[in-house]
C-alpha cells in the first residue's frame, strides 16, 4: 500500500472516528417525540410550545364527532396521561391502543392541541384473528366514536 | 503512487445473461408467492404486501454498501483498478436499492403513518446514507484520473459505508416514528417467510447488477487503456 493510500485510510477513520463521536453526542437530542410522563414532567416549560408527544391511545378515551371531525382522546405512557384534541379525520390505522405521535401544543388547560395526528405502527404483524376484518375495523370506529 | 494495471481485460459479456433471467424470474415468483401467500394484517391490511419490497430492498442495499466498503478497502490496500469499478457498480446498485427503500416507504407511511415523511433518526439516516452514494456516484463522474479517482471514491464509500450500522441501529438507539425491528415473535411465520423468500432473489438481481455495471465500467476502461496505448504510438 503506498504512502498517499495510507494517508486517505488515516483521514477515513479520523473523521469516521469524529463522526461517531458526533452521533453519540446528539445520543440525547434526537428524541423524535416526548413521553406523557417526559411532557408532564417539564412543568410549566412544557406549555405552549410547538412539541411531539407519544404514546398509546388509551382504550374507551376516543370521542370523534363525525359532524365537527373533532377527535379526542388521551395519550398514556403507563406512568402519565395527556387528553389530546385534535381536528380532522385520522390516518386509517388509528385505533384505541395503538402507538400515536401528535405534534402541538400543550396548553395550560391541560389538554395537548394537536395540529398534526401521526401513527406509530409497533413492529407487530399478525393476520386477523377469526372473525376480524381489518378493513371494517376503522370504519366501525369512526362510526361509533368511543370504542 | 500505486500503478494501475497497464492493461485491463474487457470481460466477456453474455455469461451472466442466464443467470440474471432466472434471478428476476426467481423474483417475480416470489413476489407472487408472498402476495399470494400473505394474509392482509389485522391492522394495516394489505398494505402489508409492501414489506416485500421495502424490506428486503433495505438489507440488499446494506449488502450493497458492504460491498462498496469491502472493494475500497482492497483498492486502497492493493491498488488494483478492478477493485475499483466493482466498488462503484455495488455503489450504483446499492443507490437503486437505498431508493426503493426509501419510495416504498413513503408510499406506505402515508396511510400507515398519516405522513408521507418525517424527519426522525432512521428516515434521516437513510436518506443521508443515499445522498453520500449518490455524490459518490457524482464524484466518480467528476475526477478524470483513474487513479486519483479510485483513491477519492474509496475515502467516501468507506464513510458511506460507515453509516450503514448507524442507519441499522437507529431505531434502537434512538426513539423514531419509525418502527423497531420486528423479531419471529412479533411477526407472523408467513410474513418472514415471504420476506426471506423476497430477499434471497433479490440478492441474485443484486449480484447480476453489480456484475453488468461492472462489466459496463471494465470495457470503458480497457476502451480507454486501448486509446491510450494508440496514442503513445503503440508502445504497448
Amino acid at each position: 500500500m503506498s504512502k498517499r493510500n495510507w494517508a486517505i485510510l488515516v483521514a477515513v477513520i479520523l473523521v469516521a472516528t469524529f463522526g461517531w463521536l458526533l452521533y453519540g453526542g446528539l445520543n440525547k437530542n434526537v428524541v423524535f417525540f416526548l413521553t406523557p410522563k417526559e411532557l408532564v414532567a417539564k412543568g410549566a416549560n412544557g406549555y405552549d410550545v410547538p412539541v411531539r408527544l407519544g404514546g398509546m391511545v388509551v382504550p374507551g378515551s376516543v370521542q370523534w364527532n363525525e359532524k365537527t371531525l373533532d377527535l379526542r382522546f388521551r395519550v398514556t405512557d403507563d406512568s402519565d396521561t395527556v387528553a389530546v384534541h385534535s381536528t380532522g379525520a385520522p390516518p386509517q390505522m388509528f385505533q384505541p391502543g395503538m402507538g400515536v405521535v401528535v405534534e402541538g401544543k400543550y396548553e395550560r388547560a391541560g389538554v395537548f392541541q394537536a395540529t398534526n395526528l401521526m401513527v406509530k405502527h409497533s413492529n407487530e404483524y399478525h393476520p386477523p384473528r377469526p372473525g376480524e376484518k381489518p378493513e371494517e375495523m376503522y370504519k366501525t370506529l369512526m362510526k361509533g366514536g368511543a370504542s | 503512487m500505486t500503478t494501475v494495471a497497464p492493461t485491463l481485460e474487457a470481460p466477456r459479456a453474455g455469461r451472466w445473461t442466464a443467470f440474471g433471467v432466472v434471478s428476476i424470474a426467481l423474483l417475480v415468483a416470489t413476489q407472487a408467492f408472498a402476495f399470494v401467500s400473505s394474509p392482509p394484517d389485522e391492522n394495516m391490511g394489505q398494505l402489508e404486501k409492501i414489506l416485500y419490497v421495502h424490506v428486503p430492498a433495505a438489507w440488499v442495499m446494506f449488502v450493497c454498501f458492504a460491498i462498496v466498503l469491502v472493494y475500497s478497502l482492497l483498492f486502497l490496500w492493493k491498488g488494483r483498478e478492478e477493485d475499483d469499478l466493482v466498488a462503484a457498480a455495488a455503489a450504483e446498485a446499492g443507490a437503486v436499492f437505498n431508493g426503493l427503500t426509501l419510495i416504498l416507504g413513503m408510499i406506505w407511511g402515508k396511510p400507515a403513518w398519516g405522513v408521507w415523511w418525517v424527519w426522525d433518526a432512521r428516515l434521516t439516516s437513510t436518506l443521508v446514507l443515499f445522498l453520500v452514494f449518490v455524490g459518490y456516484l457524482a464524484l466518480r463522474a467528476f475526477v478524470e484520473d483513474p487513479q486519483r479517482r479510485g483513491q477519492w471514491s474509496a475515502a467516501v464509500g468507506i464513510l458511506g459505508a460507515l453509516n450503514v450500522p448507524i442507519v441499522w441501529m437507529s431505531v434502537t438507539w434512538w426513539r423514531t416514528l419509525h418502527q423497531m425491528p420486528s423479531s419471529m415473535q412479533s411477526m407472523a411465520k408467513i410474513y418472514w417467510l415471504g420476506m426471506f423468500a423476497n430477499f434471497g432473489a433479490m440478492l441474485l438481481v443484486m449480484a447480476y447488477f453489480i456484475r453488468r455495471r461492472y462489466e459496463a465500467a471494465a470495457v470503458a476502461r480497457a476502451a480507454e487503456h486501448a486509446a491510450q496505448a494508440a496514442a503513445l504510438g503503440g508502445l504497448d
